[in-house]
């Protein structure tokens, strides 16, 4: 049923990474990304990588889902793996056509960024899966805050991710109700060449809009009756804390982060 | 200031800047709202009732005149936040009043916006929760809630406000009976145990009946003021304003006029049965459980005679099949609908009747069973399955949603052109089908979202209408509508199927409805078939029927209490006419009256 949708990819779950706070989890995502890129050696990606592991087995989230998660991203991997194998020419020849040719160091190098991507991959499924979407608007809002200084709506784009967030289900709803309208009127979405199809999409399309106008202008209505004025003067019910567990995991990243200069910088780089 | 809420002579138009003015909503209007005060304000559809909801706020201002709450002037920018802040206001959709994706931070967003620590703000939250039973789904995102929740818990957000005056613009219309229940039961509630003032903004007279004073309007204008006794006794001006009066109110008149000493101010059931037992004299006991010996009265619809047009056999549908979240939403459910007849088709909110319709013109497939048109299964050729959709004509809930079109006439056209009929042909349609519905040929050339609501409705149901379909099914095709609105549509299927003896499907929430115009009833219960039968025999299962969250006719209520009380009465009365013939017999001592 369409009700089932769940919004971003939460998953439900009891754990030290669900509870961490949304800001933190933000910071070190980033933190993670920008490592990542610094690792030179297998080494020093090995540890990134049992970093991520832990990280994995910590949250409680199936591994399962986060198979699922790579999945879409699996052509890109594979399309970046095969330029850098015939990119390079490091190492032994494996196997030459034309100008085009395979060495071991070109297949060391596309490993090599194939992990990357898929650690990357991984830890912003462990923000993901473990933060609900709420919370993740809220964490950027505070983080952002400081931007105010420039005159940036911060608080305001916030609150459009939210509402945004809050209506999606709502209109996915909707868009099936008035398929299923249409096509009780005979519309055929099924066949047809392809500008048949969007042609087709018009009678969906347009009371769509005029009910999305709709709930727009009655949700404004709603939100100054509660006394919405932008985010000036506003407090909020749930604050959010830095605790023992948010400290911890940021002494382990630095920790990591300084694993990973040294390993640099002891060991041959590879790229 | 003694009046919380006060009107002094306030004109009001919408467009007023513009450079042509709409007419004048409200013209010199005064009105004064005393404190803990409930009152409900009736009218028909663009009498003015909301615009008076959205002036207590200052969401608009008067041109005229002045609003003051509690002595404030909402013309005052200042004023404006300390107003809103005392004078909550809840809407019709309850949809789109949720700001927040979990409940629990939805309720906390007025007072967020009003600066509370957060402390407070949490323990508002968890009041307001619990205060309106809604605190074990704090949790939940809105989107999974039922009607009736989502209700509950805007009006939880507003109390986290702490207003002193809530004011709710027809909360109840798009619930079902048990949703409008809680709605209803929750608003008592807060006026009663916390004298929180209260505007209910309604069309439902039973709801009405529960406030303390009642304001109907019309044209802009109270017409009449009063507490309820006082308003339903003028059926006369309420008539005028395109609205009912409560059915019990209506047959104490009607037995009134027959010379019976019934007080003028009966509004319930109850109390009409209170008034009823003296006149009646102790009960004739008639040693036996049945029904009396007298002849039944010839159903509104004689049963069925015409060839079986369509059929389901042990239709079953499963969504998620083989997951963990697996719901069998439709469960061997056989019936068959004979050509011609009116069938009603009545259940709870998920109780499956939504999802049974949808598999009646292939929308959705069954998991198991089959669907026969004809007796043919429609999912034989499973690429003509289009053709079964025209034969199957299915309007769904608020259909007005669907139209699209520049012109009525266009908008109508779609299913026809859909069928590729040739153009004089679809213009035939179209204008007959407008026929039908009650619209004459100057709405052709209008644009669909030009119209009221009640005309677009009927505009959206003439579209289904001219595909000339064999069955056709309505979903809910009163929801949300004024009295005046309800009684046209109900009236408009009546009069379509004896024009064009096509097999019609209604379903509805409100037995009255169903009992006024079908001859038999569907009910689906837990995603099975509780009974199939015909308007007699389906309510005669009273207890049942209360089980499943379902209800009889209020009128048939009245019957089966006095049937209770030992009196030798019939059950099967269903409209006031019947039922006032029956009292009548009950009244005069049975033998003398037995028309």
């Amino acid at each position: 049923m369409i009700s089932d949708i769940t919004l971003g990819q939460f998953y439900k779950a009891d754990s030290v990474i669900h509870r961490m706070d949304a800001r933190m989890k933000i910071i070190l995502t980033v933190v993670f990304v920008v490592i990542i890129f610094l690792c030179k050696t297998p080494l020093s990606l090995a540890l990134m990588f049992l970093l991520t592991a832990a990280s994995m087995l910590l949250s409680r989230v199936p591994l399962k889902l986060f198979f699922k998660s790579l999945k879409p991203i699996l052509p890109i991997i594979l399309f970046t793996a095969a330029i850098n194998i015939f990119y390079s020419d490091k190492g032994t020849l494996l196997w030459e056509w034309k100008r085009i040719s395979v060495t071991t160091g070109g297949l060391f190098t596309a490993g090599f960024i194939v992990a990357r991507l898929v650690c990357l991959i991984l830890c912003s499924s462990i923000l993901t899966y473990t933060t609900v979407p709420t919370q993740l608007t809220d964490a950027i809002e505070r983080l952002l805050s400081p931007l105010k200084v420039f005159h940036i709506q911060v608080h305001t784009l916030a609150m459009m991710m939210t509402l945004a967030l809050r209506f999606i289900p709502t209109l996915i709803e909707e868009i099936e109700r008035i398929m299923n309208a249409q096509k009780a009127r005979g519309a055929d979405f099924e066949s047809g060449s392809f500008l048949q199809r969007v042609r087709a999409m018009i009678p969906v399309l347009i009371p769509l809009f005029v009910s999305a106008f709709r709930r727009a202008y009655e949700l404004s209505f709603a939100m100054s009756c509660r006394c919405y004025h932008g985010g000036d003067g506003r407090t909020r019910m749930k604050q959010m804390k830095l605790h023992l567990r948010d400290v911890l995991a940021l002494a382990l990243f630095a920790l990591a982060t300084a694993g990973v200069v040294v390993l640099n910088h002891f060991f041959e780089p590879v790229i | 200031m003694e009046h919380f809420i006060d009107f002094q002579s306030v004109s009001f138009c919408y467009d007023a800047d513009e450079e042509q003015p709409g007419k004048n909503v409200l013209t010199d209007f005064s009105l004064q709202v005393k404190k803990g005060d409930f009152v409900a304000i009736l009218g028909h559809n663009g009498c003015g009732k909301s615009t008076v909801a959205k002036l207590c706020n200052g969401i608009e201002l008067p041109q005229q005149g002045r609003v003051l709450v509690e002595g404030m002037d909402t013309r005052e920018e200042t004023n404006i936040l300390p107003i809103r802040k005392k004078v909550g206001m809840v809407f019709q959709n309850p949809d789109n009043q949720i700001v927040a994706t979990i409940v629990e931070d939805d309720v906390a967003f007025g007072p967020e916006n009003l600066g509370v620590p957060p402390e407070e703000i949490r323990r508002r939250v968890d009041d307001a929760l619990k205060r309106v039973g809604m605190y074990d789904f704090r949790f939940f995102e809105p989107h999974k809630l039922s009607g009736g929740q989502k209700q509950r818990v805007a009006i939880a957000g507003v109390i986290a406000m702490q207003p002193e005056c809530i004011i709710l613009d027809e909360p109840t219309a798009m619930l079902d009976p048990q949703g409008r229940k809680d709605v209803m039961a929750t608003v008592e509630m807060l006026n009663r145990d916390y004298g929180i003032t209260i505007l209910l903004i309604t069309h439902y007279m039973d709801e009405a009946v529960r406030a303390n004073r009642v304001l109907v309007m019309n044209e802009g204008a109270v017409i009449l003021d009063g507490p309820p006794k006082q308003v339903f006794q003028q059926e006369d001006a309420l008539k005028r304003a395109g609205l009912d009066v409560p059915q019990a109110t209506r047959l104490a008149a009607m037995l009134r006029r027959d010379g019976f000493d019934l007080p003028r101010d009966v509004l319930c059931i109850e109390e009409l049965l209170d008034a009823l037992l003296p006149l009646c004299g102790p009960p004739v006991p008639s040693g036996t459980d049945e029904q009396p010996a007298v002849e039944r009265e010839a159903p509104a619809e004689t049963a069925p005679a015409g060839p079986v047009i369509l059929e389901t056999q042990h239709l079953t549908h499963i969504y998620a099949k083989g997951t963990s979240a697996e719901v069998k939403a439709v469960d061997d459910v056989s019936a068959a609908f004979s050509s011609g007849e009116l069938v009603g088709v009545i259940g709870h909110t998920g109780s499956g009747k939504s999802t049974y319709i949808e598999h009646l013109n292939g929308l959705l497939r069954g998991t198991n069973g089959a669907v026969l048109l004809e007796g043919k299964d429609i999912w034989a050729e499973k690429k003509k399955i289009r053709a079964v959709r025209f034969k199957v004509g299915v309007c769904f809930q608020y259909p007005e949603y669907q139209l699209f079109e520049e012109t009525v006439e266009k908008d109508i056209a779609f299913g026809p052109k859909n069928m590729g009929l040739a153009d004089d042909e679809i213009a035939r349609r179209v204008r007959r089908v407008l026929g039908y519905v009650g619209l004459d040929d100057s709405y052709l050339s209008q644009s669909p979202f030009d119209l009221s609501g009640g005309e677009k409705r009927r505009v959206a149901i003439a579209g289904i209408m001219a595909m000339e379909p064999q069955v056709l099914v309505l979903d809910e095709p009163c929801a949300g509508l004024d009295p005046r609105g309800r009684a046209m549509v109900l009236d408009l299927i009546r009069s379509y199927r004896e024009q064009t003896g096509c097999t019609v499907l209604l379903v509805s929430h409100s037995m009255e409805d169903v009992a006024g115009i079908c001859a038999r009833i569907l009910v689906m219960n837990r995603a099975k078939l509780a009974f199939f039968d015909t308007v007699q025999a389906v309510f005669s299962h009273a207890a049942d029927l209360t089980q499943m969250g379902l209800d009889v006719p209020q009128l048939t209520r009245l019957f089966l209490l006095l049937r209770e009380r030992g009196y030798d009465v019939r059950t099967d009365v269903f409209g006031p006419q019947a039922a006032h013939r029956e009292l009548l017999r009950l009244l005069k001592g049975g033998a003398q009256c037995d028309q």
